[in-house]
């Protein structure tokens, strides 16, 4: 009952050996994701801290243990380099938190993975979590519950919000996913929609958005288009109060020239029979009432 | 990171982009002096300040004397220019350029940035030089051109045979002035890191030669690491000093006109924290992201960039704490207090790991905090606060 990454998924680490890739696979593992290798150029045949074997490369992490699934923790000047290798050797879901890559380098890597049947999250996002199952990502675990609520945003805290009030109203999440919130991103607000839509096991979810681009408008449209009002869909955007012209933290959070507003996405949001709310603290509270509304309470508590 | 129009066109050079040739000057001694070495009769003085519009609001003047470029040189010098990219407080003007006079027979407009649609390279050519880019796009959406460039082909010679035909650049010459100039701003573009590179207005001269005008160029923050020379040419007079301060600390800062100042950590829920403060009827008087790994020095020096406006009423901090851990920013917050003093009422939310110690460490310090369990509730008594 999830998305992207489940119980069966094979974990490899690219950059377990630095700060933040040694940091985060130790709360990875100790949150019961299956961590079956590392790969750090030079230190291949050797094995990091926590006792996971180490390879030169992708392609020989990928034979030796047969992954399904990479994470990138690797520095913004190698970050992209990570990402074409992990391209390369055909692993099916790439997860990328390093932030700051530049996007010059960003741009050869969306041509090479139109190419290729990876999935890139990210970069510069906090990961994906299946609560109970597999944890990849920097997010504090002990905040999530399984259950069928999806929760997608560009955001990390923004998420861990959403995921806090819904722990706390009782009501467990499917999969949670944060795409990130760099100009290019390998996949889109879109495509995790179209991933919660047709999961059946996601039987309903928040989609947190904020200013700049237009992902909020193309995975409304898809909403309206596809699912109407089948799944009970929560929706939130930040930076409704974000002066014109500033980049607000994230380099793709941006209004410029009257495009990739607040408003615009809230109308969007509206009419694909979204509920919309307007303070970041009524998300979980209108979720349930939505749950309650369509008699699907009980199932989401199950 | 942005640059001046002389600094832009200075770089543009480098890759063979035309430009009138153009002294930078921060005097009037300096201007004239500048005008003189470039000779001819007739010189452009030129406000240099990080906004667009300097033409109307005054900062860019037409000389057909020496005596001319002196009297302009003193009127634009120390001005402070008002333009639509301002803001109502305007900027002063530390610095001129002295360009030579052109003999302009057409106005167009090229740039380039990322389409973040598909995460190629564009190019955008219109025939309505010197107007605002949005505008036309808005208004007369046919009247842009565009080529995305293919990342394994690179720039193709056709795509610069395209734009220039359709900008009505068809005989041979301006084809072969036009085809440098996009392929030159292209590479610069490219090889710089830029994320926008725009020339508006480029101008086709009497000789039918294609030059840059003006220059705008945008630098990705990210990639300056690569670029220290063009790192060098930041200007921080252009910027507000408590953001630079923010930078040093390694915070994600910007100044609002509200009254309530934020401390958040995260992008996503420190624009979250501003709408809900919005909702509740005030303003926010910054947007301020500690980042992921935040230590207590980091929230001290972000206690220090708030404090400093006079404008702040009330302090509202909302952290989720995800790694960062909730104990960790109330050490932080406490030490702040404790040593600077606080004058305006302070409002605490910590959610996520180790929030209650975090709560206990707070409430044992005996400090004035107000100490809230969600973020409207926070916000509701940041604002009830400004108010009483």
């Amino acid at each position: 009952m999830s998305i992207l990454v489940n119980k069966d998924t094979r974990l490899l680490v690219q950059g377990i050996t630095g700060k933040h890739g040694s940091f985060h696979t130790g709360q990875a593992i100790e949150y019961g994701t299956n961590v079956v290798g590392g790969v750090v150029p030079g230190k291949g045949g050797t094995k990091s801290s926590h006792g996971v074997p180490i390879f030169n490369t992708v392609r020989e992490a990928m034979a030796a243990t047969g992954a399904n699934a990479t994470s990138i923790y690797v520095p913004p000047p190698f970050a992209a380099d990570a990402i074409l290798e992990a391209i390369d050797a055909e692993v099916p879901v790439i997860i990328t938190i390093t932030e700051g890559i530049p996007v010059r380098d960003m741009v050869p890597v969306q041509k090479a993975l139109e190419a290729s049947n990876s999935r890139l999250v990210g970069p510069n996002c906090p990961g994906v979590i299946t609560p109970g199952e597999c944890k990849i990502g920097i997010m504090p675990g002990h905040i999530h519950l399984p259950g069928k609520i999806g929760v997608l945003s560009r955001s990390g805290t923004l998420t861990y919000e959403a995921v806090g009030q819904l722990t706390a109203l009782n009501i467990g999440q499917s999969t949670c996913v944060g795409i990130g919130g760099d100009p290019i991103i390998g996949t889109k607000f879109v495509d995790v929609v179209k991933l919660f839509g047709e999961d059946p096991d996601t039987i309903g979810f928040i989609m947190i958005g904020e200013i700049g681009g237009s992902a909020e408008e193309e995975g409304a449209a898809w909403i309206k288009a596809n699912l109407g009002t089948s799944k009970p869909i929560v929706g939130f955007i930040a930076g409704q109060t974000a002066p014109p012209g500033r980049r607000m933290g994230h380099a793709g959070a941006i209004v410029s020239g009257g495009q990739g507003t607040a408003q615009g996405k809230m109308d969007a949001m509206t009419d694909a029979g979204i509920t919309v709310v307007q303070s970041p603290s009524d998300m979980g509270t209108a979720m349930v009432r939505l749950l309650e509304e369509r008699g699907l309470l009980a199932e989401a508590r199950a | 990171m942005n640059v001046h129009e002389h600094q832009g066109k200075e770089i543009l050079r480098r890759f063979g982009v035309a430009t009138p040739r153009g002294k930078v000057a921060f005097s009037v001694d300096e201007a004239v002096a500048g005008a003189e070495e470039l000779g001819g009769e007739v010189w452009v003085v030129k406000a240099q300040i990080h906004a667009g519009g300097r033409g109307k609001g005054g900062g860019v003047k037409l000389a057909r004397s020496i005596e001319e470029v002196r009297a302009h040189a003193n009127e634009i010098l120390g001005m402070t220019l008002v333009t639509h990219q301002t803001g109502p407080a305007g900027k002063l003007v530390q610095r001129l350029y002295v360009e030579e006079g052109c003999d302009i027979a057409r106005e167009l407009y090229v740039g380039v940035l990322l389409d973040r649609a598909n995460g190629r390279v564009v190019i955008m050519a219109s025939t309505e030089g010197g107007m605002d880019i949005e505008e036309v796009a808005a208004h007369s959406p046919e009247k842009i051109h565009k080529v995305w460039i293919d990342p394994a082909i690179g720039f193709a010679a056709f795509q610069a045979r395209q734009l220039a035909f359709a900008l009505g650049l068809t005989d041979k010459v301006q084809q072969r002035s036009a085809a440098k100039f996009f392929r030159g701003l292209y590479d610069a573009y490219v090889e710089c890191d830029c994320s926008m590179a725009e020339i508006n207005p480029l101008v086709v001269t009497g000789a039918g030669d294609v030059m840059a005008l003006d220059a705008k160029l945008n630098f990705d923050s990210n990639a300056l690491y690569r670029h220290p020379d063009i790192l060098a040419m930041r200007d921080l007079s252009e910027e507000d000093p408590s953001e630079v301060e923010a930078g040093k600390h390694g915070l994600s800062f910007i100044k609002l006109d509200g009254s309530i100042g934020c401390l958040v950590n995260g992008a996503g829920l420190a624009m979250a924290t501003m709408d809900t403060i919005k909702l509740y009827g005030a303003e926010p008087a910054n947007f301020l992201d500690v980042g992921g790994g935040a230590t207590a020095e980091k929230v001290a020096s972000a206690f220090g960039i708030i404090t400093s406006d006079p404008a702040v009423k009330a302090i509202f901090v909302n952290i989720f704490g995800g790694i960062m851990k909730c104990d960790v920013i109330a050490e932080g917050v406490i030490a702040a207090v404790t040593t600077t003093g606080l004058d305006v009422p302070l409002i605490v939310r910590l959610q996520g790991t180790n929030a209650d110690r975090g709560k206990a460490l707070l409430a044992e310090s005996g400090l004035n905090i107000i100490a809230v369990n969600t973020m409207a509730e926070g916000a509701e008594a940041a604002v009830a606060a400004t108010k009483g």
